[in-house]
């Protein structure tokens, strides 16, 4: 099985679909023989040398690679003349936007080839690492801030200098999915202050582990559902009238806007209004992530950098590759995972039965399978029956509770009724026997409560050599004039003493071991 | 009144005349006590821990010395003929003992505590307590009864308990049918016997009660333990303890031995809070404990999980782990037995060294033993303040990239909290599946000691990696160091 690399024909991209390493890795791991353009990694510093040092052919023509390869791998979708040059029987793996580009998939579909969009990889954990959305979303985060800070004419980072003090900048990121969280981080650590909104609260967690400040919307009241229904109907008017409340003072406090809001398949939500970019600062940035889908911002010109009012609008959706090495690094990284999920050079097959090769794959030998089926949810819980199953349980516990309270009134009648039976016996031994027997049982229960659980074992071993202290019993009792009761009494002492001294030895030595 | 005065006085006179030694031992039993006191107070935390356990030997031979000084009556070549050999025996039990084999260790310690009551019990019938100056009378009979009973029960349970920690009786509860019966008919036979041996001549003609008494008591101590299956050992052992204690305490009774009296109620409260405290990570009641048979008649085993499992690689887990900012490791029994926990502290040393934050999140029932975990994380030099409780890291778990379990099934089964029909539903279970990835290292698919299946291993964001726990943890270090270049 030969795999090909052509060189991306886009204008101004420059990723390659792999980097040495992972050519290296698809020739020793799976087996696949690769053959790459001459100059495919160039614009990525991968010169065609390390190609060759991988161990991969490198070729001068583009016809020359799809012409040998089983399988190709791309980064952008095919032009027509790449159509042009794609045979039966061979397998395109790209990113294809299956859903805005139907033609595509027709003309495709017409060489009576196999292709796998890998952006339409199904969002499910086992599926993680093929998922060349995240990685490429994670990179356009960062390279959004480094953007940014280039046009911007500030310090991200406070200081106080001889020369005075420069307060630090503040960036709000809407929308903290891969790309709003990767840029929430590389904004801090530039040593920004930093704010983000979602609509989606569960990911409050998230933004503030990664140092920002979560900007909440205090919209449940007017619900009273809870925050269950906070984001059951996101999209209400009301709601959005407070978001956009929210930005537009968020608008004349900041510095930095990026936004990251996409709803998948729909044009991108218009976030940012013209009158919110006018009344930021001048010199203020806003890097909009959803240019490629009309933009989260009203000014945005897509792939472009424009200034508005004095404000600089980044509209440019190549970010990505704009950091070439890395996404390919990842891109490359991702492919190779589908490649080992398609069995390899060995037992390569595109398993249709599979539910994730079956979400990627648009064409089959000719015919087109997109849309796939809905991904069946397999070991997953359902949500539904945790809600009733939450009350049985509860219910249960209320009614142990309840018995246990009961057991403890027995026991304590129990216990009353069996010292009255003491008292009964009019035996003043016993009565004080009694009264030190019942106060030492408060005191050690009163004593072990504190004991930290890391410690109960050592506990364990230490009232054991305490509980030694029945070879006071043998004592006493070796010195009986029956021989029989005194021989008895030697083996108590016996016993008792392996457990004194076998108790407290392994004890010290538990201890020594805990250090901080 | 006159009269009575007169019988008195001569009474009170010989009294004051033995006391002055008994006295002085008194005081000194009173010191004994305050420090056993401390040394259990001094366990509660690790900086005071080991001050504590030297106030316990201090406390110990304070007591014996006391005890030869006050109280003893000749015997001294047989005492002395007894204690040497047992300490010399008790010192290479303690040295060899590996930190894996403490729950046997303290099994079959407290086993000795029980013998020595159930001898001292006998000794004491037999001689009557005439030296010592305890009053024979019904009072002390049934005092010896109920010390031997004890003792015995400790004595044959903790054997048991130590032969199925050590694996030479099988682990799986012996659920003999019409147990409860069988149990509540032995206890009713110790009862029934136990009014024929106050009511026998003494001292011989009681001896045949009493004996009988001790084999169906040592039966029943048998029985009760050998229905308990291995993953209530944690509380088979602390209540072994409890029960140690009491067996201390009631020969403290038949000897009128005030630091007996108190030092075993110490020991059997203390082993009586372990043991609630291990139900109560169990979300089972002690009664239902100690009447063995987990789950047994009650529901039969829950849903069938189905749905597919991930394996990985070792590799696959190192590139997670390398990737991670926060790493938990919950440790279970397998870890114990595969002797993983030195591979898996080098490898929690390099995570710590590349700057992540790794922590050990210890369930109260880990382990055979309660705190058995942290003696063997302790053993392997893991810090303890990165070894966290259940309570204190399970909110944590949301936050948490990578959870390492290794060798534990039952304290992470999410149908503890998800289905109500599990037989472990309403156990506190570590909610590692909240995390973003879970990898699970175990031998197989076999279920826990509850027997349950675990849904954990079926969800999507877990990785199965099977193995020996010792043999992928050390691979899993070779590969790292690999990485480091250390």
């Amino acid at each position: 099985m030969k795999i090909g690399i052509p060189l991306e024909t886009y204008p101004g991209e420059r990723r390659v679909a792999a980097t040495p390493e992972t050519v290296r890795r698809m020739q020793e791991k799976l087996g696949f023989q690769v053959v790459v353009q001459a100059g495919a990694g160039a614009q990525a510093n991968f010169p065609d040398s390390l190609y060759q040092q991988a161990g991969a052919e490198v070729v001068a023509e583009a016809a020359a690679v799809y012409e040998q390869a089983d399988i190709l791998l791309k980064v952008r979708p095919p032009n027509d003349e790449e159509i042009g040059r794609i045979s039966t029987g061979q397998t395109l793996i790209c990113m294809l936007a299956p859903a805005q580009n139907p033609d595509l998939l027709q003309k495709i579909a017409a060489r009576g080839a196999t292709a796998l969009a890998v952006d339409a990889v199904p969002r499910i954990s086992r599926a993680q690492k093929m998922d060349v959305l995240s990685s490429m979303a994670n990179i356009a985060g960062y390279r959004a801030i480094v953007e940014a800070a280039y046009v911007f004419d500030r310090f991200f980072t406070g200081q106080i200098t001889a020369a005075g003090k420069v307060p630090p900048a503040k960036v709000l990121v809407i929308g903290a999915g891969v790309a709003g969280l990767a840029a929430i981080g590389t904004a801090r650590s530039l040593g920004a202050i930093v704010r983000a909104f979602d609509v989606r609260p569960e990911v409050a967690d998230q933004v503030r582990s990664m140092g920002a400040e979560f900007l909440m919307l205090d919209f449940n009241d007017q619900e009273g559902g809870g925050t269950a229904s906070g984001y059951a109907k996101p999209m209400s008017p009301e709601f959005i009238a407070k978001e956009m409340e929210l930005f537009a003072a968020q608008a004349r406090e900041v510095d930095i806007i990026v936004t990251t809001a996409l709803i998948p398949g729909r044009p991108a939500p218009r976030l940012i209004t013209r009158e919110m970019v006018e009344s930021m600062h001048p010199g203020a940035v806003v890097v909009d992530l959803a240019a490629e889908q009309g933009g989260n911002c009203e000014v945005t010109r897509k792939d472009e950098r424009i200034e508005h009012a004095g404000v600089h609008v980044i509209g440019y959706t190549d970010l990505p590759s704009r950091l070439a090495s890395t996404s390919s690094q990842l891109y490359g990284t991702n492919l190779f995972h589908v490649l080992e999920e398609l069995g390899g050079a060995a037992n390569f097959h595109v398993d249709m039965d599979d539910e994730v090769i079956r979400s990627m794959t648009v064409v089959y030998r000719g015919e087109i399978t997109w849309p796939p089926p809905p991904v069946a949810v397999s070991a997953r819980p359902q949500p539904a029956s945790t809600t009733p199953a939450t009350t049985p349980a509860a219910i249960d516990k209320q009614a142990s509770r309840r018995r246990s309270s009961m057991a403890n009134w027995i026991a304590m009648f129990v216990a009353m009724a069996c010292l009255l039976a003491v008292g009964l016996t009019q035996d003043p031994g016993l009565l004080t026997d009694v009264t030190v027997f019942v106060l030492a049982c408060v005191i050690g229960w009163q004593v072990i409560w504190n004991v930290t659980p890391a410690l109960h074992t050592p506990l364990m071993s230490v009232t054991n050599a305490i509980s030694g202290i029945i070879i006071i019993g043998g004592l006493v009792q070796v010195g009986s004039s029956r021989w029989l009761a005194a021989v008895l009494g030697g083996l108590a002492i016996f016993f008792a003493t392996i457990n004194i001294a076998g108790g407290f030895l392994v004890t010290q030595r538990m201890l020594r071991m805990f250090r901080k | 009144m006159n009269l009575l005065a007169q019988t008195e006085i001569p009474q009170v006179v010989e009294q004051t005349a033995i006391g002055l030694d008994k006295s002085l031992a008194t005081i000194a039993y009173v010191a004994a006590a305050v420090l056993f006191i401390f040394s259990l107070g001094g366990l509660s935390h690790q900086e005071s821990a080991r001050r504590g356990n030297l106030f316990g030997i201090a406390g110990m031979v304070l007591a014996i010395l006391a005890t030869v000084w006050g109280y003893m009556q000749g015997g001294y070549l047989m005492a002395i003929a007894a204690m040497l050999p047992a300490i010399l025996l008790g010192a290479i039990m303690a040295a060899r003992v590996p930190m894996t084999g403490m729950p046997e260790m303290v099994a079959l310690l407290h086993s000795f505590v029980g013998i020595a009551a159930v001898l001292v019990g006998i000794s004491s019938y037999l001689d009557d307590g005439a030296h010592v100056g305890v009053p024979r009378g019904v009072v002390h009979l049934l005092e010896v009864y109920i010390g031997v009973f004890i003792g015995a029960i400790t004595f044959t349970g903790s054997i048991i308990a130590f032969l199925k920690l050590r694996g030479t009786v099988g682990g799986k509860p012996l659920l003999l049918p019409a147990r409860h019966a069988l149990n509540l008919i032995m206890l009713m036979a110790c009862i029934v016997i136990g009014a024929w041996f106050v009511g026998a001549e003494s001292p011989d003609g009681g001896m045949v009660p009493l004996l009988t008494m001790l084999v169906i008591a040592s039966l029943l101590g048998v029985h009760l333990v050998m229905a308990i299956g291995g993953a209530d050992m944690p509380v088979v052992v602390s209540m072994l303890n409890s029960y140690s204690g009491w067996a201390a305490s009631a020969a403290g009774f038949m000897l009128k031995n005030h630091l007996l009296i108190v030092t075993g109620a110490l020991v059997g409260s203390s082993g009586a809070i372990l043991s609630y405290i291990m139900c109560a990570a169990m979300n089972r009641s002690f009664l239902s404990v100690i009447l063995g048979g987990f789950g047994g008649g009650s529901g039969k085993s829950t849903s069938e999980v189905d749905g597919t499992i991930t394996e990985c690689s070792v590799d696959d887990v190192v590139d997670l782990l390398w990737e991670a900012n926060s790493v938990v490791i919950v440790p279970g029994y397998g870890m114990a037995v595969a002797q993983a926990q030195h591979s898996l502290a080098d490898v929690v040393k390099i995570l710590r060294d590349l700057g992540k934050q790794v922590r050990f999140a210890i369930h109260p029932v880990a382990g055979r033993l309660p705190g058995h975990m942290n003696v063997l994380l302790a053993e392997a030099n893991v810090p303890y303040d990165i070894v966290l409780e259940m309570d204190e890291i399970n909110d944590d778990f949301p936050r948490t990239d990578v959870v390492l379990v290794i060798g534990a099934n039952d304290i992470v089964n999410p149908a503890a909290e998800e289905d109500p029909r599990s037989p472990i539903a309403g156990m506190p279970v570590l909610e590692v599946w909240k995390a973003r990835t879970v990898v699970v290292i175990k031998r197989g698919m076999a279920t826990g000691y509850a027997g349950v299946e675990n849904p954990l291993f079926f969800k999507e964001n877990t990785r199965m990696l099977f193995g020996d726990a010792k043999a992928m943890v050390d691979s899993i270090l070779a590969k790292l160091r690999l990485r480091t270049g250390s």
